[in-house]
């Protein structure tokens, strides 16, 4: 980022003297994810989410360690809908599975399609966004006309129809394409203006002026020092997906119906909301604490690193 | 001005081509034979085959065949559902509804959003400003569907304060519930961001200097704050429709609404494609129109745009 100056007059009628004063002068200057991660330590909400993340990560990878029951091993018809028992303490789906063992196997599915989507369209944003936004020119027209069109295109909806084209190949993957594959136009949008911002910088100047090829310094100062945003919306967007896969599935185009998901959960539930409700509040309430630590991690990201935006 | 409008139109031009042909491309381009999945396992008479090829434009050129199918959409002609209606004339039909429905869930959420905002954003930093700030964030991370589940459980069935499905009365106050959920999933982005812009405009001079020559804060609030800082929110309620659309078209799925969002909701869950497929281009078609609209709304309401 820009050079740190060091403030040491501030306006009086803003800051209090006894504030100015306690600048001390013995600081290294920290550098920007240091200043971040000193700010994030100091709030609670960081701890939370991240201890929640870590949570349904472990559990994604892990899935033994939480629940000795099967998921769909000894699904029993006898136990339909039925209440808390034994082992089983959130009871059974209509297919007298346990409902805690498939909310703990549903996790890799949420989180595989969260985090590979996420990757994909930050991946294509970034490439987008910094050849628009460096190259500048008819590179720029073309690119970003481009990212207008899926821009235009609720993701969602776009998604529902490559989901519908693929109807044969419904997987992890599919649905992760034809999220990321449409969700990257506003990482494309974010990078270009910071691009713009960051491209007519000293430092640029001197690399290009030092003899360094505009790739090279595209690749080696631009892009290093206009990825925060993206790195902010990155966890929102990982959020976000994950909610993108629920709703896929809760409309039946998202996984295969004998995927463990938590929307295909929901969905089959729907059917039993007047009888059984449990089963579609566990695992809605499960999508929604995950999505929610995601959502929250980024906010507390994005207050540590862009202290512009600071919603406190 | 007109400088402006007309800018704006034509800047939509390769917008309305692109999306069209994006999603034409995708179902036209992906394997299988559409003709032949017709049949099922049954094998077809070769000239009937030829034929429908014929009657799909699928025997000409790829371009050729997206640029009739253009042709189709100027006339008014969105193809035919899967069920033999034409989409249009089930557009006649549902849109109204849909409408009814989608103006009701954005006076609500508008009324929501900009009041609250604005309330935690004078009161940022306080009690009442953290705890609209975690209900935001629980809400955007309530999928739809789970809103509506929710609503429909508790509200319709537990406590009976309405009906769980709508059906065909679609008077205002049965609509209500939908309208409420849609709203919901409307509200927390555009909470922040009033939030947010009301922060930013409070540090302004203007509002010093309002202050300073004696007005009080029921003049300033109103008049110089709340004017200022919607700008941000009539720009995200372009955005919004996009969730707007999604949004309809599960919750009306749900309340078995009778409008555009629920036949989308119903072809996507029996997996008929063309139908999908053709309410799909005419949504999307309608949202970057609004998205004109609203960047000219944008351009009334701030008049330093007009010369970008």
């Amino acid at each position: 980022m820009s050079k740190q100056i060091p403030h040491f007059v501030a306006p009086v009628d803003s800051t209090p003297v006894a504030e100015v004063d306690s600048v001390k002068l013995g600081d290294k200057p920290g550098s920007l994810w240091r200043d971040a991660w000193r700010s994030m330590r100091r709030r609670p909400l960081f701890y939370a989410s991240a201890v929640i993340a870590l949570v349904f990560i472990v559990m994604a990878v892990f899935p033994t360690l939480f629940t000795q029951v099967s998921p769909t091993q000894g699904c029993s018809l006898q136990y339909s809908n039925a209440g808390p028992q034994g082992d089983h303490i959130l009871g059974f789906t209509r297919q007298g599975c346990d409902i805690w063992a498939r909310i703990v196997w549903g996790a890799q599915t949420s989180l595989a399609v969260g985090i590979i989507s996420t990757v994909l369209g930050s991946f294509l944003g970034v490439l987008f966004g910094i050849f628009a936004g460096f190259y500048g020119g008819w590179i720029d027209s073309v690119l970003s006309r481009v990212g207008d069109i899926f821009f235009s295109i609720p993701y969602i909806l776009a998604a529902v129809v490559v989901m519908s084209v693929l109807s044969e190949h419904r997987n992890v993957w599919t649905i992760s394409l034809a999220i990321g594959g449409f969700a990257w136009a506003s990482v494309a949008r974010i990078l270009r203006s910071e691009v713009l911002r960051v491209k007519n910088q000293d430092y640029v100047m001197a690399a290009i002026a030092l003899g360094r090829s505009r790739f090279t310094t595209m690749m080696s100062h631009v892009l290093p020092n206009s990825l925060m945003p993206v790195i902010v919306v990155t966890t929102l967007n990982l959020g976000l997906a994950m909610v993108g896969e629920a709703t896929l599935s809760f409309l039946g185009v998202g996984m295969d119906a004998s995927v463990m998901s938590w929307g295909n959960d929901i969905s089959d539930a729907q059917t039993t909301l007047r009888t059984a409700p449990m089963a579609l509040i566990y695992p809605s309430i499960a999508l929604t604490v995950a999505v929610l630590a995601f959502i929250m991690l980024g906010e507390v990201l994005r207050d540590a690193l862009d202290p512009k935006a600071r919603t406190r | 001005m007109l400088r402006y409008i007309l800018l704006r139109i034509l800047q939509a031009v390769p917008v309305f081509f692109g999306t069209t042909f994006l999603i034409y491309f995708m179902v036209f381009a992906m394997p299988g034979d559409p003709i032949l999945a017709m049949f099922g396992d049954k094998t077809p008479n070769p000239a009937v085959l030829e034929a429908l090829r014929a009657q799909y434009n699928l025997d000409k050129p790829f371009i050729v065949q997206y640029l009739l199918y253009i042709g189709d959409i100027f006339q008014g002609n969105f193809g035919i559902s899967y069920s033999g209606r034409e989409v249009s004339e089930i557009l006649v039909r549902t849109f109204p509804v849909t409408l009814k429905l989608a103006v009701m869930a954005v006076v609500l959420e508008l009324i929501l959003s900009i009041s609250i905002g604005l309330f935690s954003g004078i009161r940022k930093g306080k009690f009442f400003d953290n705890a609209m700030l975690i209900i935001s964030l629980v809400l955007m991370s309530l999928p739809i569907f789970v809103i509506a589940f929710l609503a429909q459980f508790f509200v319709a069935i537990q406590w009976g304060w309405a009906s769980p499905t709508v059906g065909g009365n679609t008077a205002w106050w049965n609509m209500l519930l939908p309208a409420i959920v849609l709203a919901l999933s409307l509200y927390a982005t555009s909470m922040r961001l009033m939030r947010g812009s009301t922060v930013e405009t409070l540090g302004n001079d203007f509002v010093r200097t309002a202050y300073s020559k004696g007005l009080g804060r029921r003049r300033v609030i109103p008049v110089h704050v709340l004017r200022n800082s919607l700008i941000p929110v009539v720009t995200n309620s372009a955005t919004n429709f996009g969730i707007l659309i999604v949004g309809a078209t599960v919750t009306e799925g749900i309340f078995n609404v009778p409008g555009v969002g629920n036949t989308l909701f119903q072809a996507i869950v029996r997996g008929e494609r063309p139908t999908v497929v053709s309410f799909v281009t005419v949504l999307v078609i309608f949202y970057v129109f609004l998205n004109i609209l609203v960047d000219l709304l944008y351009a009334v309401l701030d008049p330093r745009i007009r010369y970008v």
